[in-house]
């Protein structure tokens, strides 16, 4: 602990506050692998010291036996620091509490994400990107010490195996602990062609495991980034032009430096912060400088005005994801035409700790304590800001309060760092609740549009949609914007679209907002247009006077009015006999049983359903809401179907899907932001809503039995809640929402 | 010069009168628990206990602490409810990201303190003022219920 000028205490005994020391004790009485996350240096050194077996850059065990993994994903709620070990321990054969946890250094070649190309957390991808890489490295692992134990033993490997974190030799029943045999392991070649358990061999993948990291979120001992405590440490907030764009005129801090406890005031280009004793002198200064800000280019930005754009925008066609058959043709033809323009707001991710970094800057190097998604760029952001080479800058990642995609970011970083260049001493930067929301990079503001043909008998024959937002693929990785298209903004729409059309068009435009950087927000993709095509699937059913469910079924696995060669186009696409058709038909069923769908209900309540196929796993949600008379939509229950293939940890899965249908629930119910005068209007969770546990809804989660590889679990919750909830308003009241947040758009019924 | 009981130990500290108590515990007292989420009392991550009762420190100047009894997240597991509650959360698996539950947990204390056997309204009542981004509202349901019943 650090002497600290403000405090004397009494008496002078050790105070309840927990030392480095106390707070190691208790989490290795609480199940000692949890240390590796907290205090990622300290393990490090004492694995380097001790670590003889190091077959890949994932696995180090120690003469003592301890196993300790490297993870390159990050924690930030989705349960990874429990799954990873999982599938090591699996193929290891080791007991789960085996298993240490050191956090991989920022280093995109050993540690990139197979799926992303770089050392990203995100897009549900953890547990499919490693599926297979960590159990063939513990199996490489495994199958080494096997050869060891045998060699010492003089005795075939084959008549050994390995079991607990030992190796056996079955005829004679002699043991050897992993720990006495890494020696001779390390110098074994390892082996390329390493078979992994067949699914039905599994021990610990697909049992309910306890999260590893709950004991020390219960107990208030987890160490987020917000938490660094750095000896001489000073606290800064800070405050960036209100206008995005904008710069620093000037500043007057007269005032703020007569704040007890203000020590410095720090002027970047484009934001002012005060540097303090503790985050009260700082957020007091801040409120006492006189700022002068040149607003820039941005200052008349508004939300009516960049609907207007997106509007025109959207009226010239834009580049094509997806053509099958004529669409154009099979509309002119078809008995019903119909269209709708649907709208989702800017949105800020409001993780419940808000972004903060603390950097201490040194002339050869510098030090990061800060939770990220993407580490080597935060490494790469410090190093940029603070005019080092990389290798120079140590970044010390934590626990994540939540990440939803903002934590992809690294402009928190960055600023950090600019400050801290100013300061001489360790700076721990906290950003308001109100900066965090204003200075959000939000996820885009989408104006799509729609249309679809219908049969005699209301079945669509044909389907256009045109997406019309800004890009985050060309800003966040520029070589995944190909050809004007962003995958992204069409997946769900174009690829992964779960229903068999014969004729379909699905064209993406391009519109920038001069200002407005636009990121990754959870669900991505999908949580955009599962909502369009959901929303617009339900239209198509209520025209036909169909039961939605029904309709959706009939949309699945066979190929309405198809000619002989659309169908065969067709099934190349789907690849043949569609899996994914059955997948998806099997979720559907299942949450109609659960669900009581068809059951009656009270006039002002209604059931609407959403189906995705999205990261790899099919889902189907019914939200239920009763809508009152004055306009108040309560959800009352959300029964939701899984098939994610392989469960790692069921429990953990469900914990997933509900979560992110409530957190879908909150954006779809109420969040937006919106811009006036070139300002966030929303501040603080006054006016930013989050759903509370009086307004959350009891949700049922049921997964499906699967042999598949493993889909994504963090998002696809999210992503159907909207539809789901807005085609239940439709049942309840008639009314359709095609442009969110609901907010108060029942109140004129 | 304000003094200050937390978690039964006595401090005095030279910080300025209005200073929330977050802020005294996070950056003097060092006791980084006791979460910062909004400033304005409406997201309940700063959650503790004056003499028993659930506040949000956010607001809380020190100076009116005086003589109060203050119980963080760091010691409630040393209070029969504080202990109920931390098993119930463990055994369910309630956190996710966990920043929030710091919060949630002082309150669940609080209310079974105050209210043994909670009925679902009684809990979301008690509950409202803290979010969960996460959504982890029906396992905090599940494990105040769970709690409860413990004898």
């Amino acid at each position: 602990m650090t002497g600290n000028p403000m405090l004397s205490r009494q008496p002078m005994t050790k105070p309840a506050g927990l030392s480095r020391r106390a707070i190691l004790k208790a989490g290795a009485a609480g199940g000692g692998l949890l240390l590796g996350f907290r205090l990622p240096r300290m393990i490090a050194a004492e694995a380097a010291d001790n670590a003889v077996f190091a077959p890949n850059a994932f696995i180090r065990i120690a003469r003592d036996d301890k196993v300790t993994m490297i993870i390159p994903q990050v924690e930030m709620g989705q349960g990874t620091y429990t799954s990873m070990p999982m599938l090591i321990a699996e193929e290891l054969e080791v007991d789960l509490a085996q298993v240490g946890l050191e956090d991989a250094p920022p280093d995109d070649r050993l540690y990139a994400n197979p799926l992303l190309g770089l050392q990203a957390t995100g897009g549900s991808t953890s547990v499919r990107a490693m599926w297979e890489p960590l159990r063939r490295a513990a199996a490489a692992a495994r199958i080494m010490l096997i050869a060891a134990a045998a060699r010492q033993w003089r005795v075939d490997p084959a008549s050994c195996h390995a079991q607990n974190g030992e190796v056996i030799h079955v005829p004679t029943g002699r043991r050897a602990p992993y720990g006495v045999l890494v020696d001779i392991a390390a110098a074994f070649p390892v082996p390329t062609n390493v078979p992994l358990k067949s699914p039905n061999e599994f021990e610990l993948i697909g049992k309910p495991v306890k999260r590893l990291d709950s004991p020390i979120k219960v107990w208030g001992e987890a160490r987020f980034g917000i938490d660094a405590m750095v000896p001489g440490m000073l606290i800064a907030t800070v405050a960036a032009c209100p206008v995005p764009g904008g710069k620093l005129r000037g500043v007057d801090d007269s005032a703020a430096k007569k704040v007890a406890g203000v020590r410095q005031v720090v002027r970047l280009d484009d934001a002012v912060a005060v540097v303090a004793d503790h985050m009260w002198a700082a957020k007091q200064g801040l409120a006492a400088l006189d700022i002068d800000w040149d607003e820039g280019p941005n200052a008349t930005l508004s939300t009516a005005e960049i609907v207007r754009q997106l509007d025109n925008a959207s009226q010239h066609s834009g580049v094509v994801a997806r053509k099958d058959g004529d669409a154009a043709e099979a509309i002119g033809h078809a008995a019903t035409k119909i269209e709708a323009i649907y709208q989702m707001p800017y949105l800020a991710h409001a993780t419940m700790e808000p972004m903060n970094c603390t950097v201490q800057m040194r002339p050869d190097g510098c030090d990061v304590w800060v939770g990220n998604q993407v580490v080597a760029r935060a490494q790469a952001a410090a190093a940029e800001a603070a005019g080092l080479p990389p290798d120079k800058v140590r970044v010390h990642n934590h626990l994540l309060g939540g990440g939803f995609g903002r934590r992809l970011e690294v402009d928190y970083i960055a600023q950090a760092a600019r400050i801290a260049k100013q300061v001489a001493a360790p700076v721990k930067v906290v950003w308001t609740r109100e900066e965090d929301i204003q200075h959000d990079i939000v996820r885009p503001y989408y104006y799509d549009r729609l249309s679809a043909g219908l049969d005699e008998k209301g079945m669509p024959v044909a389907w256009t949609h045109r997406v019309t937002g800004s890009s985050v693929m060309a800003r966040w990785l520029a070589a995944g914007f190909k050809d004007g298209l962003d995958p992204d903004a069409v997946d769900s729409a174009a690829t992964d679209f779960p229903y068999a059309i014969p004729n379909m068009v699905v064209d993406y435009v391009r519109h920038e907002i001069p200002g407005i950087a636009t990121g990754w927000w959870r669900g991505v993709g999908a949580t955009h247009n599962v909502f369009m095509v959901e929303s617009f699937i339900d239209e198509l059913a209520a025209a036909a006077k169909r039961d939605p469910i029904e309709y959706r079924r009939g949309l699945l696995g066979k190929l309405p009015n198809s000619g002989a060669g659309i169908a065969a186009e067709a099934e190349v696409a789907w690849g043949g006999p569609n899996p994914q058709f059955a997948r998806l038909a099997r979720v559907l069923d299942l949450v109609t049983r659960k669900s009581g769908w068809g059951g009656k209900l009270p006039p002002g309540s209604g059931r609407g359903v959403s189906l995705q196929y999205a990261f790899g796993t099919y889902l189907s949600q019914v939200a239920q809401v009763a809508v009152s008379r004055d306009g108040v939509v309560r959800v009352e229950r959300v029964v939701c179907a899984v098939d994610c293939g392989i469960p790692v940890n069921p429990d953990t899965i469900k914990a997933q899907i509900s979560g992110g249908i409530v957190f879908g629930l909150t954006a779809a119910l109420f969040s937006e932001i919106t811009f006036e005068n070139g300002r966030v209007q929303q501040s603080n969770f006054n006016d930013y809503r989050v759903l509370r546990i009086d307004e959350a809804p009891v949700v049922d989660v049921y997964l499906i039995k699967s042999m598949q590889p493993p889909g994504g679990i963090g998002e696809p919750g999210t992503a159907g809640a909207a539809p789901a909830l807005t085609n239940a308003i439709f049942a309840a009241t008639g009314k359709r929402i095609r442009k969110l947040p609901v907010k108060d758009q029942l109140r004129t019924l | 010069m304000p003094s200050l009981r937390v978690n039964g130990q006595t401090y005095e500290l030279s910080v300025p009168d209005d200073m929330p108590l977050l802020w005294v515990l996070r950056d003097v007292v060092e006791l980084t628990g006791t979460k910062f989420g909004c400033g304005i009392a409406q997201c309940g991550a700063c959650t503790v206990h004056v003499d028993g009762r659930a506040l949000r420190s956010c607001v809380l100047p020190v100076a009116d602490l005086a003589g109060r009894e203050i119980t963080t997240i760091e010691a409630v597991g040393k209070t029969p409810n504080g202990q109920k509650v931390q098993q119930a959360w463990i055994d369910i698996d309630v956190v996710q990201c966990g920043y929030c539950q710091s919060g949630q947990i002082m309150s669940a204390a609080a209310l079974l303190a105050a209210n043994p056997k909670p009925s679902d309204a009684e809990i979301d009542a008690a509950m409202s003022g803290n979010i969960c981004r996460c959504g982890t509202y029906p396992r905090i349901r599940a494990a105040i219920r769970q709690a409860g019943t413990f004898a």
